[in-house]
């Protein structure tokens, strides 16, 4: 366990790594100063000026690289460009909102998911499977930003029963909540969709395996057998697409943060793009890509600890 | 279609594998035969736009701006006064012209890739490998939006885009598939009679790996068609006064309490476009894949 720990801590380090030079790399082949690429053309010289000190463009190109993946390592993601504030501070500030929706959506989309998926498979090919069957594909197929419109068009904006925008009070847990019904059940339908399937095709895949069998014909109850023996196994490929699915929740996020007025990770990336202050977009990405590689890793470590057989592998 | 062609659970074993029979099974399929019927529905709204719409896209109606279904406008039209069903009619376009060359541009470069990475193994593999790790790692829309914000938006960027984070799936699929095939006894001897890598890669392996590429591929539309519509959404796909589903859907949240038609017709053409897909993929998936289908019909 130790050395698969240490493997996967290693390649989930490359990965970000890798990310960061990238995001380097595209600076720079970006044609013109990627001094005035970063601050766009409203710059001042003096500003132009300072950049051009902080990217350290006067220096050979594997010395900027080393500066800059060294600062984003030490959690340096540089300031502003228009109120000079720290950049981890702004991503810090916002990223609470964006961990609370996505987590919520996972959380939710396990609760309904799982079960679902279950029960379709244990009455495979009832009325229930097909019913469980449409409505996953249904929910798959609807991108969360659609999901999101439709929610705020039917709840909030005809139906007035839930706000329409905004993140809630600070301070006030009831108001917070109600601001985030919806962007949670637009992130979370999709999953549903996802995990019941997923579930339903690895429990039949589990059900038929010896030790399945065993269980049954020692006489445990049906309900026992099936979530204690049988989901345990079909849960494996769930976390496995559950921590691929966070970078595409990210993704979705963005867009309901955006659709509801919800602060977060995607509404700061997408105000600094509108006022082209591109060291807060750079910022607010590493901080994704760090966060989605965290999501892999704390999936495949799971992963690992659920069943012994990967690990040794 | 002749019923006494055909068997009545149209997957009997005895069934020649042949191009027609399949194409038969795909469409007895309720599901394939959903997805096959939206798939031709929409690239037919696309190749027929002009014929099929009563207005051109960015025709102005003053008078008529934001207005509910009528029997002139089936969907209403927009801030402007244009007619929603002609802007969601040619918004199909470019769904399709962004989704399939997008996919097409991932899938061969991610072919060329993973076939190299399975056949050469060692360090080649081991850095192809870590290649598609660290592009994957990238949250795609975010990586998107980074890279429009700089460059401006384009049709041609949300193509490049696209196809840059697709291409690891490909090549980690045709990698597996080179592995299995690379120990066969053909492959062995096509390199004993001293065929170039090249060759033997092209020729021997990849004509033996290739199918689930098309049913991956073939899956990936539906996510492409969705990430364009939200790029657009963003106001950072397609630029206006092209019409595209995203960038509909965005003037409909503008204006979400003066009419609720946009955004309820938009989506409708969205979801009818990646269900269509998606339906399509998964029925030509189970007609390829022997084990789920024996598995589907027992």
């Amino acid at each position: 366990m130790i050395v698969y720990t240490l493997r996967r801590l290693l390649t989930a380090a490359g990965t970000v790594i890798g990310a960061v030079v990238l995001l380097f790399v595209i600076i720079r082949l970006i044609p013109g100063d990627p001094a005035v690429v970063m601050l766009g053309p409203r710059a001042s010289e003096g500003m132009i000026a300072s950049m051009r000190a902080r990217m350290m463009l006067d220096e050979p190109v594997h010395v900027q690289l080393f500066a800059f993946v060294a600062n984003v390592l030490r959690g340096d993601l540089g300031r502003d460009v228009l109120n000079e504030l720290p950049i981890m501070g702004m991503v810090l500030e916002v990223l609470p909102y964006t961990i609370v929706l996505a987590f919520g959506s996972i959380v939710l989309a396990v609760l309904i998911g799982v079960p679902l998926g279950a029960f379709a498979a244990a009455y495979r090919n009832s009325w229930l499977d097909r019913v469980t069957a449409f409505v996953s594909v249904a929910f798959i197929t609807v991108p969360p930003f659609v999901a999101g419109l439709l929610l705020l068009l039917l709840f909030a904006v005809q139906l007035r029963w839930l706000p329409v925008s905004g993140g809630g009070t600070p301070g006030d847990l009831v108001s917070q909540a109600r601001h985030l019904v919806l962007p949670v059940l637009a992130l979370a339908l999709t999953w549903v969709g996802y995990i019941a399937r997923l579930i339903r095709s690895s429990v039949l895949e589990e059900i038929t395996k010896d030790h399945v069998r065993t269980a049954t014909s020692k006489g445990l109850a049906p309900g026992r057998v099936l979530f204690k023996h049988v989901l345990r196994g079909a849960l494996i490929p769930t976390i496995a697409v559950l921590g691929v699915g966070f970078g595409n929740l990210l993704g979705g996020a963005v867009l309901v943060e955006i659709i509801f007025n919800r602060p977060g990770l995607g509404f700061l990336i997408l105000n600094a793009i509108e006022s082209r202050n591109y060291p807060v977009v750079q910022g607010g990405l590493v901080v994704a890509v760090f966060l989605y590689t965290m999501a892999n890793l704390i999936a495949d470590l799971s992963y690992g600890f659920v069943d012994p057989r990967i690990r040794e592998a | 279609m002749d019923a006494a062609t055909v068997p009545p659970d149209g997957t009997t074993p005895a069934e020649a594998p042949g191009r027609r029979p399949a194409l038969l099974r795909l469409v007895r399929d309720p599901t394939g035969a959903i997805g096959t019927l939206f798939v031709v529905l929409i690239v037919a709204l696309a190749l027929f736009a002009p014929w099929v719409t009563p207005y051109a896209p960015d025709e102005i109606d003053v008078l008529n701006r934001l207005s509910a279904p009528s029997p002139q406008h089936w969907m209403g039209t927009d801030q402007l006064g244009r007619d929603v069903f002609t802007r969601l009619v040619y918004g199909s376009r470019i769904a399709l012209l962004v989704s399939l060359p997008a996919v097409i541009a991932g899938a061969l470069v991610g072919m060329l890739l993973g076939l190299v990475a399975g056949y050469y193994g060692g360090w080649v593999e081991t850095s192809l490998l870590w290649l598609f790790d660290v592009v994957r790692s990238f949250p795609a829309l975010l990586f998107a939006i980074a890279i429009i914000a700089l460059v401006g938006p384009s049709l041609f960027m949300i193509v490049f885009i696209m196809a840059l984070t697709r291409f690891p799936s490909y090549g980690r699929l045709i990698r597996a598939q080179t592995l299995k095939i690379r120990e066969e006894e053909f492959v062995t001897a096509s390199q004993a009679l001293g065929c170039s890598a090249p060759r033997v890669m092209l020729r021997h392996i990849l004509p033996n790996a290739v199918a689930p590429l098309f049913i991956q591929a073939a899956m990936d539309v539906p996510v492409v068609i969705t990430f364009e519509a939200g790029l657009s959404f963003l106001g950072l796909g397609v630029p206006p006064p092209t019409p595209s589903w995203g960038s509909i859907l965005r003037e409909g949240y503008t204006y979400v309490r003066a009419t609720p038609w946009m955004i309820v017709f938009g989506s409708g053409f969205l979801v009818v476009a990646t269900l269509g897909f998606t339906f399509f993929a998964e029925a030509l998936r189970d007609l390829f894949d022997v084990k789920i289908r024996n598995e589907g019909s027992n």
